[in-house]
């Protein structure tokens, strides 16, 4: 075999906290030969990226290399001089990070900052110029000269991570790190995004180092898969086997925490991974997953395991044998539904639109949008980002003013807007869960503050009753009493969750709106939430108005889905039939765009272009100028279709007969192990 | 096993200090590691030592005229050791006496300052809209206007007291505060937890003061302490021109006022030495000020 393009030869490198090294990494190897696609996946903290900024020692001042070498075409990195490193930097290997709005200068056009790639490899103007237009014409920029003359922020998201891969193709590096490359971006963007890494790779010749959190997105990328726990991995091998059929118990359980098979809550409940990552630096003498691992034996508490390799397969556990009694084990059976349509619907919108006015033009965010929501029932909102699924359930919420008033009624009664204006029975009826819980929770205020106000305001307590209520609703998300006195910075990611799902619950609400709560969460993380939200459900008899971008996620939780592009309702009907077929052509080119760690059945649909903006949307059908299944003729460009009732008793808005939509079980799901 | 919350936090990697009294525990540390820190409160301690109890390290009483020994040069000559000035009054003991007034004056005018920056600066930075509109225009007109000509307007339309230095300087460092706190709540109004305090019905004041004021109590301290420097730098300015203090009264800037005839004659020490103070003063403010942004900036 010839030199690897990246090799890690048992790197321990630990970071300098208060004169204290803490490990991070603690012994990796690994190489990623030429040409090959390598994959790091985990959960946060275990220390992915930083194996990515060791490999270009792009490290902070407090990191320290214990032992170990880190070889990068073949020179040893850690041993190189300034120069050296520049030199290797601009010639051999390119980073790619996670928010291609941060690695952009604002304030520079495009032009200028790709064409400085070339002119550090030594070419001059006009020929940088020109590479430069080739290359974006190589990331599948259609008009390279626009591109270039345009700022940063005049770019989609999609498009800025292709300009950074044009950048960072420059020095036609030998290796790229691809670090968590597609995690804010759409799942129709992420797909084209992997494509065209998928082909440039092929096309160059590239090594590429990929991180990722995303289990499908490595399983559709990558040749070979690292499982990185606590700093040291703890299994290696195609990634298709690893993800197919892991062999240790941590990535068994990562691959039991993602709601799979187009499994449904009311089936089966998640399988979470018990406990917690270790502490960073903590001694870990024998193996590093035994407090958390349901194989542990004396053995595992005694001795760190050696890495077993079979057939081009390593892993680091002491009871590989037995790892097969995981991934057998029956899932925890489901949260029943309490879904009840026998009386009225609990919140009725009936022709909702919503415009901004902006510069004298008016932004149509969203767009006579009918729906109802019944008690215990979840709808799902799906759709890109621009497709006003944010924009519509903050005005349920009374955030923002629908266009006409009396458009939404809750339990009987029409919705005022503002929340202000609204009666304590309608303010603490409709509550929210945000995104990310490091926004949505003061960080000056204690846990037992945030939730007792809401106690206070919402559930409209008197003083002596607000303490055992506390304790209870503390209980009902599994916080303890010892959380109550913390500031959200000493609690991780689920715990602060769990403390704003704790505060909407306060108020005892009849609709919980969930906007992307677990997408800043890691997968275990993720189910555990995802669990906690359907008891709350059972229990409380809630509905949900769940927004995600995941399709996963939602199949797993929703009875109804509704898919949003544009601030309309192209579809709505329910769960199976909505992502099983037939269904609108948007919905299939989203499905078909996720990576799926269930692998690829069939075709990806390309969706081409862009979403178009809300202020010049397209006649007739708003879909048309990027559906694959447009009709001959120009109906779909002249006519917008009306929504046509399903026999399910949903509607979908397309010009083509329901029955010929396309159906067959798309690719999420579905092929068996 | 390890406590599971400790082992959380690393697992987010936030903070690993376990509680928030830790926490404070670290900042002081730090503050307390910072050369530019020690340095710049020893000598404001200092000063604040010589405000509270003058006689302690003066050397003679600051008003005793002595016509006989006028014009004496510094360095130890006749138990003057910063020499006297044209009545033969002792220069060091002046300087020592004149920081009373302007840490009386300083504090007080910027914490007035501050109250009606953050005030303010909530107000608009949460309001924004026509509220924001007006007030920003107000403060730039008020900003355009020389510091000078309006503190002449005030002092010489009301009377020229501890009092009206006092409100005049709050007043005048007002909006400059705002501005800042503004640009802070700007930042904070757009987190979730704003929008949280709203769906719950609460009202504006609340949300102001209750939710988005402790989390800009970073900008709120830097700003303080910078003010501070500013103040103290134009009460001198002020009693360089002749208002504020008592003619006869050792503060530095009437004193400097008062002595800068005697440089005519080569006779540089009575004026010098209270600008040296005042310069070590304002100095040591800064120093302050720095290492205290130095610390909330990261």
């Amino acid at each position: 075999m010839s030199t690897p393009a990246l090799e890690f030869r048992d790197l321990r490198l630990a970071y300098v906290v208060r004169g204290h090294a803490r490990e991070v990494l603690r012994g990796v190897s690994f190489a990623v030969q030429p040409g090959e696609t390598y994959g790091l996946v985990g959960e946060s903290g275990c220390g992915k990226s930083t194996a990515a900024y060791a490999a270009v020692r792009y490290l902070p001042r407090n990191a320290r290399i214990l032992s170990g070498e880190v070889h990068l075409a073949g020179r040893d990195v850690m041993s190189l001089d300034k120069h050296e490193l520049r030199d290797l930097r601009a010639n051999n290997a390119s980073i790619v990070y996670q928010d291609p709005g941060q690695a952009l200068n604002p304030t520079i056009k495009v032009g200028p900052q790709l064409i400085e790639a070339f002119r550090l490899i030594g070419l001059n103007k006009t020929e940088s110029l020109g590479r430069a237009r080739e290359m974006l014409k190589k990331v599948q920029i259609a008009d390279p000269d626009s591109v270039l003359g345009r700022y940063p922020h005049q770019l989609s998201g999609g498009m800025q991570q292709r300009v950074i891969i044009a950048m960072a193709l420059a020095c036609s590096p030998q290796l790229l790190v691809l670090d968590e490359p597609t995690t804010g971006l759409d799942a129709t963007v992420e797909a084209e995004v992997l494509d065209l890494v998928r082909g440039l790779r092929d096309e160059f010749g590239t090594s590429v180092l990929f991180i990722s959190h995303n289990l499908g997105a490595i399983r559709s990328m990558c040749d070979r898969v690292g499982v990185l726990y606590a700093g040291k991995l703890v299994e290696e091998g195609s990634s298709q086997e690893v993800v197919d059929h892991p062999q240790h118990p941590y990535t068994v359980g990562l691959l039991r925490c993602l709601p799979r098979h187009g499994s449904r809550q009311s089936a089966q409940r998640l399988e979470t991974i018990p406990g917690f990552l270790p502490l960073l630096g903590a001694d870990l003498p024998t193996c590093v997953f035994v407090d958390r691992c349901p194989l542990a034996s004396d053995k595992c508490r005694s001795t760190a395991p050696p890495w077993s390799a079979d057939a081009g397969r390593l892993v680091r556990c002491h009871h590989v044998d037995r790892v097969d009694e995981l991934a057998a084990a029956e899932l925890p059976k489901g949260i029943p539904t309490v879904v009840d349509r026998s009386g009225a619907p609990l919140l009725v919108l009936d022709g909702v639109s919503k415009t901004f006015q902006q510069g004298g033009q008016s932004i149509k965010a969203v767009r006579d949008v009918s729906l109802a929501l019944y008690p215990g029932e979840t709808l799902g909102l799906v759709g890109e980002s621009g497709s006003g699924k944010t924009t519509l359930a903050h005005t349920v919420l009374g955030l923002h003013d629908p266009d006409r008033a009396d458009s939404i009624t809750f339990n009987g009664t029409p919705l005022k807007a503002g929340t202000r204006s609204r009666p304590l029975e309608q303010v603490r009826g409709i509550q929210i869960v945000f995104q990310n819980p490091d926004s949505a929770l003061n960080r000056r205020h204690s846990v037992r503050r945030i939730i007792g106000r809401s106690l206070k305001r919402l559930a409209a307590l008197p003083k002596a009753e607000i303490d055992p209520e506390l304790h209870a609703i503390t209980a009902a998300v599994r916080l303890t009493d010892r959380h109550l006195d913390m500031r959200p910075s000493q609690l991780s990611g689920g715990l602060k969750q769990r403390v704003a799902i704790a505060r909407s619950f306060a108020g005892k609400p009849r609709i919980v709106v969930c906007d992307e709560p677990t997408s800043a969460l890691d997968v275990s993380v993720q189910a555990a939430i995802l669990n906690l939200l359907g008891d709350l459900q059972r229990d409380r008899n809630t509905s949900y108005l769940f927004i995600s971008h995941d399709l996963r996620v939602v199949r797993y939780l929703s009875d109804r889905i509704a898919v949003l592009y544009l601030g309309r309702i192209m579809e709505l009907g329910p769960a199976e039939r909505v992502f099983d077929g037939p269904h609108h052509p948007y919905t299939e080119a989203l499905l078909s765009a996720a990576p799926s760690v269930d692998g690829d059945t069939r075709e990806r649909i390309k969706l081409s272009g862009e979403i178009p903006s809300a202020v010049n949307q397209p006649a007739g059908c708003v879909f048309h100028t990027r559906c694959p299944r447009r009709l001959e003729g120009d109906i779909c460009s002249t006519v917008e279709p009306e929504l046509t009732p399903t026999p399910d008793g949903g509607v979908i808005r397309c010009h083509i007969p329901f029955d010929q939509l396309g159906g067959q079980p798309v690719s999420i799901s579905f092929a068996e192990r | 096993m390890t406590d599971p919350i400790t082992q959380t936090e690393a697992a987010a990697g936030s903070v690993p200090a376990t509680s928030t009294r830790a926490v404070r525990r670290e900042l002081r540390r730090q503050l307390f590691r910072s050369k530019t820190f020690i340095i710049g409160s020893l000598i404001l301690l200092f000063w604040v030592f010589c405000a509270i109890a003058p006689g302690v390290v003066g050397t003679h009483d600051p008003s005793k005229q002595d016509p006989a020994s006028k014009w004496i040069h510094p360095f130890f000559k006749e138990g003057h050791w910063l020499g006297t000035d044209r009545f033969g009054r002792d220069v060091f003991t002046r300087a020592i006496y004149g920081a009373r007034e302007i840490m009386i004056i300083a504090p007080a005018s910027v914490i007035l300052g501050t109250a009606i920056g953050v005030v303010l600066g909530l107000a608009m930075g949460y309001f924004r809209g026509k509220l924001d509109d007006i007030i920003s225009r107000v403060i730039e007109a008020l900003m355009s206007l020389p510091v000078i000509l309006v503190a002449l307007l005030a002092l010489t339309s009301l009377s020229g007291g501890r009092l009206t230095i006092i409100l005049l300087i709050g007043f005048l460092f007002g909006p400059v505060i705002a501005r800042t706190i503004r640009a802070a709540v700007i930042t904070e109004r757009d987190l979730d937890y704003v929008r949280a305090a709203e769906l719950r019905g609460e009202r504006s004041w609340y949300i102001m003061f209750v939710e988005i004021l402790p989390n800009v109590f970073g900008p709120i301290v830097v700003e303080f302490t910078v003010r501070l420097g500013y103040a103290v730098f134009t009460m001198a300015g002020l009693a360089f021109i002749g208002f504020g203090t008592q003619p006869g009264s050792p503060d530095w800037g009437r004193t400097i006022f008062e002595e800068r005839s005697s440089l005519l004659s080569d006779v540089w020490w009575p004026s010098l030495v209270p600008a040296l103070a005042l310069a070590s003063l304002v100095v040591a403010i800064n120093l302050v000020a720095d290492a205290v942004q130095g610390l909330i900036d990261r």
